[in-house]
């Protein structure tokens, strides 16, 4: 048995496994939570629209008009619906049953083929619903590249435009995430919101309730030292949140087929740092306030929000304005998104890793020492 | 004047009682009011899809002016900030790796001379794929600025442009700044947050009080006991969901377009319904803690699948229909319907109902549960 291990200790671990066991409210923080909250997220949240309804008003119908709506028809990105009017289709944006529109005007077909002529264009009109802003922004690009096959195909069939040569054509590869799969990108941040709900909220309302009842000043008047009784408190937290991670990691490679291209150790060794952090500001948090009402509420604030939104986790931080991006860099969550979405998508990259990493220690370090004074502090 | 009656009387005791339990405490007080208004000031400024100065950099391996041409479009447009140029082919993806630039526009040695030969010019684009969404938005801009490009050189070549023209115009937001869509969704979560958190705990802290059973021993019957425990909340709700409105509409300058009173008739319904879920909470909380924790794990499914941050229309077919029981889906869509749309009662209807029907529905159960409910 080491020497730091003492009977005390012991004691201490048991009587608190014992509490965890006892109340099952612990259990489901720990479990149920990260669980749940990634089948809800793995499931429920996508930023990739499919079969979005958009409306088609054809004014007058033609075989331009008809090989159009087919390439509307056969894109798995659009389910259109057709109006005869600019009118009915307007009158669908206004009710939601549609999310954009795409107007041929009556004289489309004249017009098209005055232009291989050397006319002016023919306008395709296009209105989208603009109130959510980044789906109408991804409904445009898709609009636009179904337009721009659909241009290719009509010249090739027809030999249509002759200009059809395109001076500069890109050849655009995504790097990590090819398919651009919305899924791949917030598994691995919402793993960081979980562990964050875990450590944090878990520690913070657990030490305030010892607070609240008295039984910590109980344990003080006990022989046990201060770094006995931290220990005896963060451990088996601790090894509750890292069996959080474990069961989060699994559902993520498992159940989402999100790919996990670098080291499992590193994983491991980075959620250990990040779970330290995570326990050191909940039990500073419930140092400072020692109320459970509090503690709950100003965990919340401080730790799961940020990790939701100043997290890099599902708005991209280098578009915050400066003093936002500036916040970013105080929260822990910050790092660990950074490090978890480059070891599964990326790999181990250790200029990006290395880096975080220390923050995240750094951070660790400060915080639990922060913690113990101030604990020693209270009790004199 | 007529006499106040003993009904009045006693549903206003206990509702000034339920409010001085509430403000009594400092720190309480503090933590009611002061978190919401922070988070929306946060919120605001970092809840965002928009992209803006997106680094990148340069690998220019033509040199020529066609090349400098297009580059200076790059330079120009908003989302892009250039971060430097790349000397050889094996630095991009280190470049890329470690994050420090998100796009990388590589131009092959033969490009100006096959543009002004009349060929295809190719350009490489490369683009840090870890954050899906950005990078489908970096994708569609570059898309967008090629497009223009080839236009204009096209027409200043002479050569025949495409035949036809896609002219876009975007309803509601013409801008299409997220932040509008952000801002307005706000009003709904914070007025769920607030609600919530006034009422889940208010029970439970009798109970854990033991002064609820003391109060169900008053004359007050169960009803009137449900109504002085709902009116603190609702009240607040409506006074915050107030004060996030006029700060969305005087700071971050959301036109509010549509009726007030249909926004107004949207707000009070679900205020109560979030009040009757949080009354319910409690009620089937024997502590504190549970009643926290019931509260949050109500309120992170309601704001995940309620379509504040993504699209309804892009879930499962299940979760969609799990959908329609979140209150808050309801009035997000009566908040951006009349901030945004203009809308009026008309186009607010079809969701003043449900949420009608869920305040019903939760107010009579938890009503139910506080005489039923005994430890």
């Amino acid at each position: 048995m080491p020497h730091w291990m003492s009977r005390r200790l012991l004691g201490l671990l048991r009587k608190e496994w014992l509490q965890i066991l006892r109340d099952p409210s612990s259990l489901a923080i720990a479990f149920v939570l990260p669980g749940g909250l990634l089948l809800l997220f793995g499931y429920g949240v996508s930023l990739d629209a499919r079969q979005v309804p958009v409306g088609l008003v054809i004014e007058q119908p033609s075989t331009a008009a008809q090989s159009f709506t087919a390439a509307f028809q056969n894109s798995p990105y659009f389910e259109p619906r057709l109006y005869a009017t600019l009118q009915d289709g307007r009158e669908a944006v206004r009710r939601h049953h549609v999310k954009g529109l795409v107007v041929l005007p009556s004289d489309f077909s004249q017009r098209i083929a005055g232009a291989s002529t050397g006319s002016a264009e023919a306008p395709i009109g296009v209105i989208l619903n603009g109130v959510d802003a980044n789906s109408a922004r991804l409904l445009q690009g898709y609009i636009q590249g179904v337009w721009s096959n659909w241009l290719q195909q009509e010249s090739d069939a027809h030999g249509l435009g002759l200009g059809l040569v395109e001076p500069v054509a890109a050849e655009i590869r995504v790097w990590f995430n090819p398919e651009l799969e919305s899924r791949h990108f917030l598994v691995p941040g919402l793993l960081v919101v979980n562990m964050t709900l875990v450590g944090a909220l878990l520690t913070a309302l657990v030490f305030a309730r010892e607070w609240e009842r008295g039984t910590l000043e109980a344990l003080l008047v006990t022989p046990v030292t201060i770094d006995e009784i931290l220990i005896g408190k963060l451990l088996p937290y601790f090894v509750l949140g890292l069996g959080g991670m474990v069961l989060s990691v699994l559902m993520a490679l498992g159940l989402f087929d999100v790919p996990l291209r670098g080291s499992f150790w590193v994983l491991a060794l980075c959620s250990t740092l990040f779970l330290l952090t995570a326990l050191g500001m909940g039990l500073l948090i419930s140092i400072v306030t020692r109320n459970q009402f509090l503690a709950g509420m100003i965990a919340l604030l401080v730790t799961f929000l940020p990790a939701f939104l100043l997290s890099g986790f599902l708005f991209d931080i280098d578009s915050m304005p400066t003093p936002v991006r500036a916040l970013t860099y105080l929260v822990a969550a910050r790092y660990f998104v950074t490090i978890l979405q480059t070891l599964f998508l990326a790999g181990d990259v250790w200029s990006l890793i290395l880096p975080n990493a220390a923050a995240l220690a750094l951070m660790a370090g400060a915080l639990l020492g922060l913690s113990r004074r101030l604990l020693h502090k209270r009790l004199e | 004047m007529t006499p106040i009656s003993p009904l009045f009387t006693r549903l206003l005791a206990l509702t000034v009682k339920e409010f001085l339990a509430l403000f009594r405490d400092k720190r309480s007080r503090i933590v009611v009011i002061v978190p919401p208004l922070i988070q929306l000031l946060v919120f605001g400024y970092a809840a965002s899809f928009d992209l803006h100065r997106i680094d990148y950099a340069v690998l220019d391996r033509d040199g020529g002016a066609a090349a400098r041409e297009l580059l200076a479009r790059f330079e120009g447009a908003p989302s892009f900030a250039f971060a430097g140029h790349l000397n050889h082919p094996d630095a991009i993806g280190a470049h890329i790796d470690r994050r420090a630039v998100r796009l990388v526009i590589q131009i092959p040695p033969r490009f100006s001379a096959d543009l002004s030969g009349g060929r295809t010019a190719s350009v490489q684009i490369l683009v840090d794929g870890r954050n899906s969404n950005s990078a489908q938005v970096v994708r569609n801009d570059v898309v967008r600025i090629l497009a223009d490009f080839n236009r204009d050189w096209a027409s200043a070549q002479g050569l025949p442009g495409l035949p036809t023209r896609l002219v876009i115009r975007a309803w509601y937001n013409p801008n299409l700044e997220s932040r509008w869509f952000f801002v307005s969704g706000l009003v709904g979560l914070l007025t769920l947050v607030v609600t919530m958190m006034v009422t889940a705990l208010s029970v439970a802290r009798e109970r854990e009080q033991g002064t609820f059973d003391q109060l169900l021993m008053t004359p007050l019957r169960p009803a009137e006991i449900l109504i002085g425990k709902a009116l603190p909340g609702v009240l607040i709700g409506v006074v915050q969901a107030s004060l996030v409105m006029t700060i969305a509409v005087f700071w971050f300058e959301i036109p509010l377009t549509g009726d007030l009173r249909a926004l107004y008739s949207g707000v009070l319904l679900f205020a109560l319904a979030a009040v009757g879920i949080g009354l319910m909470i409690s009620a089937l909380a024997a502590t504190l803690q549970q009643a926290l924790l019931g509260a949050f794990l109500f309120m992170v499914p309601a704001v995940i699948l309620s379509g504040f941050a993504t699209p309804i229309d892009n879930m499962p077919a299940a979760v969609q229909a799990l959908t329609l029981i979140d209150p808050l889906r309801y009035y997000l869509v009566i908040l951006r319907g009349v901030f945004l749309e203009g809308a009026g009662f008309g186009q607010v209807w079809p969701q003043l109902w449900p949420l009608a029907l869920i305040a019903l529905f939760t107010l009579g159960a938890a009503g139910w549960l506080f005489r039923h409910r005994r430890y």
